[in-house]
Parts: structure tokens; C-alpha cells; sequence
């Protein structure tokens, strides 16, 4: 029998899905509300060279690929039974569609980060 | 979503509105949905990350269109959202797991709702605080 790839991608799903689950509240609330309104946080926490230091931390890189790549693997998983529901049918093209981008996307952070430096 | 490999042409049961049967396919629906916002606002970060490197103009220019209202309303949707997919996630997550047993008896799947859900709105509470207390 051919071996799968699919637990892979539901790792991802998985692992996307619990971190967003138990910090993506508060995510949306700091980057989006809290910091843009001055609303109980300091707008200077997302200022250029705070931001600039947390990325090029280690600790911060991996902070913002986790979120950002593990988002996207959750959502594309979703993304992908929601079109199945619909009628569009899960196989290789759209599989290779949805994944081929949040491949792409992930690729895009990572070198981003490494692009910011240590 | 296993791929066909019988090379006939398969027959489709049509599926149109299948989800107005039932509330429960609408519920279904919703926690489904809730990941295309999650895409959206990963790309947002994604984008700020890309505007980050691109020097401190490009990256005040990004914060500039986070306090625009668009912005704002979104991001208050986002976290609607959001705090639906924490819901529904640690709603299903019993249903998902190996029974879990506890002192001898099997522990009850609303326990373990309830047990995610605590821990969610602890953690995202625990990160609102810490951040506020960085006031620099």
C-alpha cells in the first residue's frame, strides 16, 4: 500500500489549531486593538526598533514562524474540507493549490526572518 | 480526501444545500469557516513581517493602516473569531482523543471542554497582562 502523506498535514492542522486556540485571542487583541488604539498596552511595544530586536531575536523568530506558518497549515487543511463540502473535491489539484501556497507562505516567513539577521 | 483511482466517472450525489438541514451542519459550518479569517490574519502578519524588512518607513506605514477603523472593525471580527475557533476546538478535542482516564474512571468529554477552555482564556489572558506590564 502506498504510504500516505496526510499526517503530516494533520500534524500541522493539529498543531495550528492548538496554538491558535490557546493564544490567538490575545494575538488579535495586542497587534490589532490593543497597540494601533493605545488601548491597556503601550503603542511603543510594536514600535520599528522593538519589533526589529524581537525578529531578530531567536526566541521572537520562532515566535513569529510558529504563528504565522501553523496558522496558515491549520486554516489551509480547513480551507480545503470547506471547498470539499461545497462540491469542489478534494484531490490533487486543489491539494497541490492549497498546500503549494501555504508551502510558499512559510517559505516566505522563514526567510524573511533569516533576512532580518541575529 | 483520499483521491479517486477507479478511472470511470464517478457518480456524485448532489450535495446543494445540504447544510440548511440541520443547525447542527450550520454549527459545523461556522467552525469550518472561522479558518479563513485565520488565513487572513496570518497573511496580515506575514505582511507586516515582509514591511519590517523592508526599513522603518515601510514598517510605520503598516502600523499606520492597523489604527485605520477597516483595520480596527476587522481586527474586532478577527477576534470574534477567534475566540469561536478556541470554543469549537476544545469542544471537539474529546471527541478526538483516546478516552482519557482519571483515578479509575473515564473522564466526561464536557470535563475536557472545560478543562481547554480554561486553559485558553488563562494563557491569552497571561499574554495580555505581561505585554501591559511593558509599559517602556
Amino acid at each position: 500500500m502506498k504510504r500516505s502523506n496526510e499526517p503530516v498535514f494533520w500534524a500541522l492542522f493539529g498543531a495550528g489549531g492548538m496554538l491558535s486556540a490557546l493564544t490567538g485571542v490575545a494575538l488579535v487583541f495586542v497587534t490589532g486593538i490593543g497597540v494601533p488604539l493605545a488601548l491597556l498596552l503601550s503603542p511603543e511595544l510594536m514600535s520599528y526598533p522593538n519589533m526589529l530586536a524581537f525578529a531578530q531575536h531567536w526566541f521572537g523568530k520562532l515566535v513569529i514562524f510558529s504563528v504565522i506558518a501553523l496558522f496558515l497549515w491549520h486554516a489551509t487543511l480547513r480551507i480545503l474540507l470547506l471547498l470539499h463540502d461545497f462540491g469542489i473535491r478534494a484531490g490533487p489539484a486543489s491539494a497541490l493549490i492549497g498546500n503549494g501556497l501555504a508551502l510558499l507562505c512559510t517559505l516566505a516567513a522563514a526567510y524573511l526572518l533569516l533576512a532580518l539577521g541575529f | 480526501m483520499s483521491a479517486q483511482t477507479d478511472k470511470r466517472k464517478p457518480y456524485l450525489r448532489p450535495i446543494r444545500g445540504w447544510w440548511k438541514r440541520d443547525s447542527y451542519y450550520i454549527r459545523y459550518l461556522a467552525m469550518e469557516a472561522t479558518s479563513i479569517l485565520i488565513a487572513l490574519y496570518a497573511l496580515i502578519l506575514l505582511f507586516g513581517l515582509l514591511r519590517l524588512g523592508q526599513g522603518e518607513a515601510a514598517f510605520n506605514g503598516w502600523l499606520e493602516t492597523l489604527r485605520s477603523p477597516l483595520s480596527v472593525g476587522l481586527h474586532s471580527l478577527l477576534l470574534l473569531v477567534f475566540a469561536y475557533h478556541s470554543y469549537s476546538w476544545f469542544k471537539v478535542m474529546p471527541k478526538t482523543l483516546p478516552a482519557i482516564y482519571w483515578r479509575g474512571a473515564k473522564l466526561p468529554q464536557p470535563m475536557i471542554t472545560r478543562i481547554g477552555v480554561a486553559a485558553a482564556v488563562t494563557i491569552n489572558l497571561l499574554v495580555i497582562v505581561v505585554l501591559a506590564g511593558m509599559q517602556s
